[in-house]
């Protein structure tokens, strides 16, 4: 009988653990509570793989992060997922922010960041005509990169998948019970035994640690709020430009992102309610009003979204991962924020060394490496569009205009091994809906392709999942309640 | 198959009415190697889910429906056997006048025109682009796509509506959506004036007891998978919400009609100019772009009120497309054309001063001036007025000027005034 490995939790850390535990001859289930992976706080950030100058020295956040930093580039290669490394700068726009540049450097070159520099107003002006004139200096962080999230953690839980990983969504875990070899893992309506426990549940990882420890962890929600803009044909920003971090983080950035949007966010608020992921007003004005500091051209005409996520901030500030204190088969994750989708490839490398080694797993003869993601039709020059619609004629059919995406690729993104199922799971695999026109055009089609695809009526296509139903019923049976 | 620099005189892309129109007019003219691309499975644009009639007044001195008035440009553009290629995606224009398309029949297509008319139309302003803050749930669409949803695939986005904008497609849906049993609630609109036709502030909302807030917007949008609430509030006349004003509103679902952008990421492409006021690409008095022999009308260059000018403008479009093939070009002497108070975008920017003739000269007010006049002026000599009881931005103001009142090469100003 194979060990059975239940992980909660199916954003970009449950999914990184998953596809290293799918190597080893287990039997692992995945529990997600939204309706598909990457519903989280791993769908809503910055998309920044970050340098690894912002820890402090000593912590697992620093050790981490600079560890996965390191290995992204090929880890994004091996699944096919676009990743780049366009670098960062930290603005100062002040002496004494030009000294909390000199300790960020100092404190980079500590945690063992390469290609770090500081420099003056002039050097920064050089590579970032559009930053305030009134900029002081700033550190150069060469290595800081982009990518998808969602992308990413779509690729993983595939890959999982594919090695023989059970992803089952809808289940929001209640309770975890320690029973003789093992636990009762209960959702909301049904229960799960299993030899090994896997706690990634994000904002709710605290809640399950307490009921299997008396070392008991809080976690503090902290949302954060982003403007995302259209695609930048000028390209004024090639980096990511951070402000001088504060107290609650990071700061407001001004980034492209992966695909050439610009990105201006977070803002960092601490709520009461870890599932509040409403915008407000104050939150994207504050964004726009800070953001301007870096960018005074700040133009919001061209903005096309607005959203939000929110982080699981541990009190005490930094990661917890490893066994649950005095509880063996019990694994976690705590407090994983930033950069926690950084570390992402190195803290399923790390639990899952720890796992195999005190569960003493064997790995599987038939592991089957990962398929890396095809070229999206959006990027193909000439001759490989021609190869791809000759291929499959529906890769002629073009859905969504904005951004250049067929109804092959929408038909494949819901075959995909764990496939999208909603508007949302279509639009973050294929970014169908991304666009300046915000799936105007493309989601009555989208919509069709779903209904046939999974053989359900129109009526029961959601946005994402459960009540969230695009339509109300048929034309016809309008006057039927009246 | 794969096909490889296919030459054509006139590559129109968009088989809308703009494109139709202008495709009759070119074969009329003499252009017989011409072809339409047109994206969707069947030639008509928009029009295909504007069922609601009051199309073709000016046209046809009928009223028609969207389909009936899209249907005579069809039947026409068929009995002159203009080639209309379907489920054909233009992906790339070219200054050069190359053009890039796909379709699942014929694969990647380049095609090589002399001429280009583009009638892509517009889109309309997603909910990311105002900034309202509040939940991402389902239950919140363009009116357009809701129109799409209702008329085309027969199905109910909700029951309980409310509406922020007046534009005229929202208000079009406040009344399909009633006859259909909905209940919607209120149009909400964030100017003082709306920005749709008074027509159908009457035949949409008042024949219906629908309220229209004007002043007022959406300040936070409710609901966690799908749509619970919206919270609408008065605005001051720096257009912020005035504390205590709230009111709330029960819903299922909310439509979006705050406004329409020219849809011209193939202008931007192929390096057209274009204008920040209108949207569009800046053309000249025969509608050709700042790249010559690429043209552009419809909604793809300003956003129309009435189809019938479309109609008007894509034919004038579609016989200078024609004339440039022949002339190989339209250089000249122009004048410029300014926006003065009162007044925003008017096309054409600029007017040649080739030969006689009249031009129209299109705009949109930018307020509500009442009593008022629209005033075209060189220098100081006033060139042509025309009077109106009220100027609205929801229509478009259309002033002839008879080019044998130009004098040199001195820009004219087209403004309102009091009278």
């Amino acid at each position: 009988m194979q060990k059975k490995v239940l992980i909660i939790g199916a954003g970009v850390i449950g999914c990184a653990i998953a596809r290293g535990l799918s190597r080893y001859q287990i039997d692992l289930t995945v529990l997600e509570r939204g309706h598909d992976v990457c519903e989280g706080a791993s769908k809503a950030n910055s998309g920044i793989v970050h340098a690894g100058f912002d820890a402090k020295p000593g912590t697992m956040k620093a050790r981490l992060n600079v560890e996965g930093s390191q290995q992204y580039e090929a880890f994004c290669r091996e699944l096919g997922v676009p990743y780049s490394q366009p670098g960062a700068l930290v603005l100062a726009f002040s002496d004494d922010e030009m000294k909390t540049v000199q300790e960020l450097y100092q404190q980079g070159i500590e945690n063992g960041v390469k290609e770090l520099s500081v420099l003056n107003a002039e050097e920064v002006l050089a590579l970032e005509p559009n930053v305030n004139k009134e900029i002081k200096g700033a550190l150069l962080a060469k290595t800081s990169g982009l990518v998808s999230p969602y992308e990413l953690t779509y690729a993983l839980a595939d890959h999982a998948a594919v090695n023989g990983a059970h992803f089952i969504f809808n289940q929001e875990v209640r309770s975890i019970e320690k029973i003789d070899n093992g636990f009762t893992v209960k959702t909301q309506d049904n229960q799960y035994e299993t030899d090994i426990v896997i706690n990634c549940s994000g904002v709710s990882s605290a809640i399950l640690h307490n009921q299997l420890s008396d070392d008991k962890r809080e976690i503090i929600y902290r949302r954060g709020q982003y403007w995302l803009l259209d695609h930048d044909v000028n390209k004024l920003f090639t980096m990511t430009m951070f402000q001088c971090p504060t107290k609650m983080g990071k700061g407001v950035l001004v980034s492209p992102t992966v695909h050439g949007n610009i990105l201006l966010g977070p803002t960092a608020e601490d709520i009461p309610d870890s599932q509040d992921t409403n915008t407000t007003a104050e939150g994207l004005a504050n964004v726009l009003n800070t953001a301007k500091k870096t960018w005074p051209g700040i133009n919001t005409r061209t903005g096309i979204t607005s959203f939000s996520g929110i982080r699981a901030h541990e009190k005490n500030g930094d990661f917890i991962i490893g066994q649950v204190e005095g509880v063996s088969g019990a694994y976690e994750t705590v407090g994983i924020e930033s950069p926690g989708l950084t570390s992402a490839p190195a803290i399923s490398a790390l639990l899952v060394g720890i796992i195999e080694k005190n569960e003493q797993l064997t790995p599987k003869d038939d592991f089957k490496p990962a398929v890396p993601l095809p070229k999206p039709f959006n990027e193909m020059n000439d001759d490989e569009r021609r190869q791809a619609i000759a291929e499959n004629p529906l890769n002629g059919k073009l859905i969504c205009r904005c951004e250049v995406v067929t109804e092959a690729e929408i038909r494949a993104a819901i075959r995909r091994p764990v496939g999208a199922t909603s508007i949302d799971g279509v639009k973050r695999r294929t970014r169908a809906g991304m666009g300046r026109c915000q799936g105007g055009f493309c989601s009555p089609r989208v919509a069709e392709i779903i209904s046939e695809e999974l053989g359900i009526p129109m009526t029961e296509v959601t946005k994402s999942g459960n009540s969230s139903k695009l339509l109300v019923g048929k034309l016809e049976d309008s006057f039927a309640e009246v | 198959m794969a096909a490889y620099g296919i030459d054509v005189d006139i590559l129109i892309v968009g088989a809308g009415p703009a494109g139709l129109a202008a495709a009759v007019a070119a074969k009329e003219a003499g252009i017989d190697n011409l072809v339409i691309l047109e994206r969707e499975d069947h030639p008509g644009g928009i029009l295909r889910q504007c069922i609601h009639n009051g199309f073709g007044l000016h046209r046809y001195n009928e009223e028609l429906t969207g389909p009936e008035y899209a249907q005579r440009d069809i039947d026409r553009a068929e009995a002159l056997g203009i080639d209309i290629r379907c489920g054909t995606t233009v992906l790339s224009v070219e200054a050069d006048h190359t053009v890039t398309a796909v379709s699942t029949s014929r694969g990647l297509e380049t095609y090589k025109a002399k001429a280009i008319i583009l009638a892509m139309g517009c889109r309309e302003r997603p909910r990311g682009a105002l900034g309202i803050p509040g939940s991402r749930c389902a239950g919140i669409y363009t009116a357009g796509t809701a129109q799409k949803f209702v008329n085309l695939e027969g199905f109910m986005p909700g029951k309980k509506i409310v509406i922020l904008g007046s534009g005229d497609i929202g208000l079009i849906m406040a009344r399909r959506m009633t006859l259909q049993g909905a209940k919607v609630l209120a149009c909400v609109e964030l100017m003082p004036y709306s920005s749709g036709l008074k027509r159908n502030i009457v035949q949409c909302l008042d024949d219906y007891g629908i309220p229209l807030y004007l002043s007022h917007t959406v300040i936070d949008i409710e609901g966690g998978e799908r749509l619970t609430g919206v919270t609408v509030a008065k605005v001051d006349e720096h257009r912020m919400p005035i504390p205590g004003s709230e009111i709330h509103f029960d819903c299922d679902t909310l439509l979006l009609s705050v406004g329409l952008i020219p849809e011209n990421e193939l202008s931007n492409q192929a390096g057209l100019e274009i204008s920040p006021f209108t949207s569009g690409p800046v053309v000249n008095d025969v509608f050709e772009s700042s790249v010559p022999g690429i043209f552009a009308c419809g909604n793809v260059l300003h956003v129309h009120d009435l189809v019938d000018y479309v109609s008007q403008e894509s034919t004038e479009a579609g016989k200078a497309a024609a004339e440039y093939i022949h002339r190989e070009s339209f250089d000249g002497k122009n004048v410029q054309v300014m926006d003065g108070n009162g007044v925003r975008g008017t096309v054409p920017q600029k007017i040649l001063l080739n030969e006689e003739k009249k031009v129209n000269l299109m705009f949109r007010p930018s307020g509500v001036f009442e009593k008022a006049q629209a005033v075209v002026m060189q220098g100081d000599t006033v060139l042509v007025k025309k009077r109106a009881q009220i100027f609205t931005p929801g229509e478009m103001v259309v002033i002839p000027l008879d080019t044998t009142k130009l004098s040199g090469e001195e820009p004219i100003r087209v403004s309102i005034e009091k009278v």
